[in-house]
């Protein structure tokens, strides 16, 4: 049984100019000690599916799911008291604006030792004790000092330190990590990673890792979703995923990076991400895809198979990663 | 090879920073000794952590401050304040944030032609239109986009305007500042392909701020890598990248992430943080997170030296 299971998630909002879908259909499993990378452009939906798990979306949000369950228990089906067990000490997530996220309030030791007071029950003296050997953790100098301060008196990196340390207070069993090193430089970034991955190590921690940075997910991640305005287009192991993709917008992103440039001028993908109000009517890709065909332009794709990366495409690329088998056409109807 | 359109020698900028009402002001050394040449047509990287003073360098090159010491040349004159009026409209700046650097109720035509009417006010309003009108097209935007409000484009879109408003009064000099950190992947290359291509076309010298090192890599021809105020490594790129000497160099190098999956390379793990520009090192500034540390290190500060490719340290890596 995988710890966290996620079927078919859909997530709409009420805008003012009507329904406004943000993630579709939408499929996560996470098992125990896992790493799994979810990567996608801005407004591609991968904060909100994972809000969405967390319980965490406005009231204007309609979360539809055929499953969502933690352990084997379905997050929607228990009472929000229990729910808020779970949340915070099994599950726990570190949010991208370390600078937003933390409460100006009250100070960076009191809002750490909140979450030891809630869930494990410690008492003062253990709880500060938690609370430094946290600090020595992720790596904050004179952990007894900043205890005493304030969100505003830190760097951005150093909130984001503290952001972390709080998520991994109570050792949750999945940790999301929404962009958690996009604020930091790279030599912290790095630390934090592989404290992350130590975390794994030690406690059998599932790791779901949301990111943009394609060096973060090769370098940390074993299995890589990709999403596009939305949809999960691709889901492969991650040597795979960078050695021979098969969802078109995976290759042109893999061949967007400088790294792997060969010339000055780096091939781009065309055009934008699709919004509320232009959204195609057949494959969310078609617009900017080289390889779309008529068939795409009409009918949405449905995920493939796993020896096809689950890719969402009716014309997944073939091995030499430039061209495409033929589409083909459907005798339905 | 061209004339060097920026020469900066011992560049230095230090701020006092008043402690209280007794203590004497302590000195923040932003930037010390920075010396570079830059021609048309070339872009020079300035890499580094947060606080190593790239962003510091930046507002010195740009005018927006005074260097506290060292000489700064923009097209042989020497940069003075009786001079920065003159100098200002050959140098432009980019910014990171193409959200807060575009002023939302001023529709694309005013910011576009701010920079005219404050600079060329004899100018009529029919050849501000169609300078504007123009730089709009030269950054691949379309002739609609012209009478747009900021907030109904993308990021992507953003920076372009940003570069459209940079090119106004037709610059020498371009400095970049993280110009494409806050966009998407995708869109990131699109930036980069339109800077290279404006570069080509219009023989623009670029000061490329940032720290994305695979960036930096792929588009720059010199590369100066900046620690703590002070430059520890500076040469050509390919030569920097390809065999970096100093040993932050290399662990900056190390730590940045690469996309290729289980090549198991092993990092090198810096431990501690940076320093507080306040506190005054003496010798070496990577000294206490150095593993190659010597008693010389601690005791006196290493100069760069070196030539084309110069370091500062006295153990570099071979």
């Amino acid at each position: 049984m995988s710890l966290l299971e996620v079927r078919n998630l859909t997530v709409e909002f009420a805008t003012s100019a009507g329904q406004f879908r943000a993630v579709e259909g939408v499929d996560v499993t996470l098992d125990k000690g896992e790493v799994l990378a979810i990567v996608g452009e801005s407004g591609s939906g991968k904060s909100v599916s994972m809000l969405a798990v967390m319980g965490l979306l406005p009231w204007t949000a309609t979360i539809t799911a055929d499953r969502m369950a933690f352990e084997g228990r379905d997050l929607r089906e228990i009472t929000p008291a229990e729910r808020r067990k779970i949340i915070g000490k099994d599950i726990a997530m570190i949010f991208q604006e370390p600078m937003s996220s933390l409460n100006p309030c009250f100070t960076v030791g009191f809002q750490i030792k909140e979450a030891l007071r809630q869930h494990l029950g410690l008492d003062r003296k253990a709880r500060h004790n938690r609370a430094i050997e946290l600090f020595e953790q992720v790596g904050i100098p004179a952990p007894e000092k900043r205890l005493n301060v304030f969100p505003h008196q830190m760097s951005g990196g150093m909130n984001q330190r503290v952001m972390i340390a709080m998520a991994i207070a109570c050792n949750p069993k999945v940790l999301i990590a929404d962009e958690p090193t996009t604020a930091l430089d790279v030599t912290i970034q790095a630390q934090i990673l592989d404290l992350l991955l130590e975390l794994r190590e030690k406690n059998g921690m599932a790791l779901a890792l949301i990111t943009h940075d394609m060096g973060v997910v090769a370098e940390t991640a074993e299995r890589v979703a990709v999403h596009y305005a939305g949809q999960k287009v691709e889901e492969q192991p991650v040597a795979g995923l960078f050695g021979r993709p098969y969802h078109p917008y995976t290759a042109a992103l893999l061949a967007a990076l400088p790294e792997r440039a060969t010339s000055r001028i780096l091939p781009t993908i065309p055009g934008v991400v699709p919004g509320q109000f232009d959204r195609p009517a057949g494959c969310l890709f078609a617009p900017r895809c080289a390889h779309a065909s008529a068939i795409c332009q009409t009918r949405p794709p449905l995920p493939r198979g796993a020896d096809e990366g689950h890719a969402r495409c009716h014309t997944p690329l073939l091995p030499d990663g430039k061209t495409v088998a033929a589409p083909i056409e459907e005798v339905s109807q | 090879m061209s004339e060097q359109i920026v020469t900066a020698r011992n560049l230095a900028r230090h701020y006092e920073v008043k402690q209280g009402f007794l203590s004497a002001p302590a000195t923040v050394r932003a930037l010390s000794d920075v010396s570079f040449d830059l021609r048309p047509g070339q872009t020079l990287a300035v890499v580094g952590e947060s606080g190593c003073g790239k962003s510091t360098l930046a507002r010195l090159v740009t005018m927006i401050e005074e260097p506290t010491g060292g000489e700064l040349r923009i097209k042989g004159e020497a940069v003075t304040r009786d001079h920065w009026a003159s100098l200002r409209s050959s140098v432009q700046i980019v910014f990171q944030d193409p959200y807060g650097s575009l002023n939302p109720r001023q529709r694309i035509s005013t910011i576009l032609q701010e920079p005219l009417k404050i600079n060329r006010p004899d100018m009529s309003a029919e050849e501000r239109d169609r300078l504007a009108r123009e730089k709009l097209a030269l950054v691949g935007l379309r002739p609609e986009h012209y009478d747009r409000f900021p907030h109904m484009f993308s990021g992507g879109q953003r920076q372009r305007i940003s570069i459209a408003r940079a090119l106004m009064l037709d610059p020498a000099i371009l400095v970049l500042d993280e110009p494409i950190s806050a966009l998407d992947v995708s869109i990131q290359s699109q930036i980069l392909n339109l800077l290279v291509e404006l570069q080509e076309r219009l023989g623009l010298a670029y000061l490329f701020i940032s720290h994305d090192l695979s960036v930096v890599r792929h588009f720059c021809d010199d590369v100066i890598v900046m620690y703590l105020g002070r430059v520890v490594e500076q040469g050509p790129s390919k030569e920097v990248f390809a065999n970096p000497r100093h040993p932050y160099t290399k662990a900056l190098i190390s730590a940045t992430p690469r996309a290729v999956p289980g090549s198991g390379r092993k990092r090198i793990k810096l431990q501690g943080e940076l320093p507080s520009p306040m506190d005054l090192i003496e010798g070496c500034p990577f000294a206490p997170r150095c593993w190659r540390v010597t008693d010389q290190c601690r005791k006196s500060r290493p100069e760069l030296s070196g030539g084309a490719h110069g370091i500062a340290c006295y153990n570099p890596e071979d």
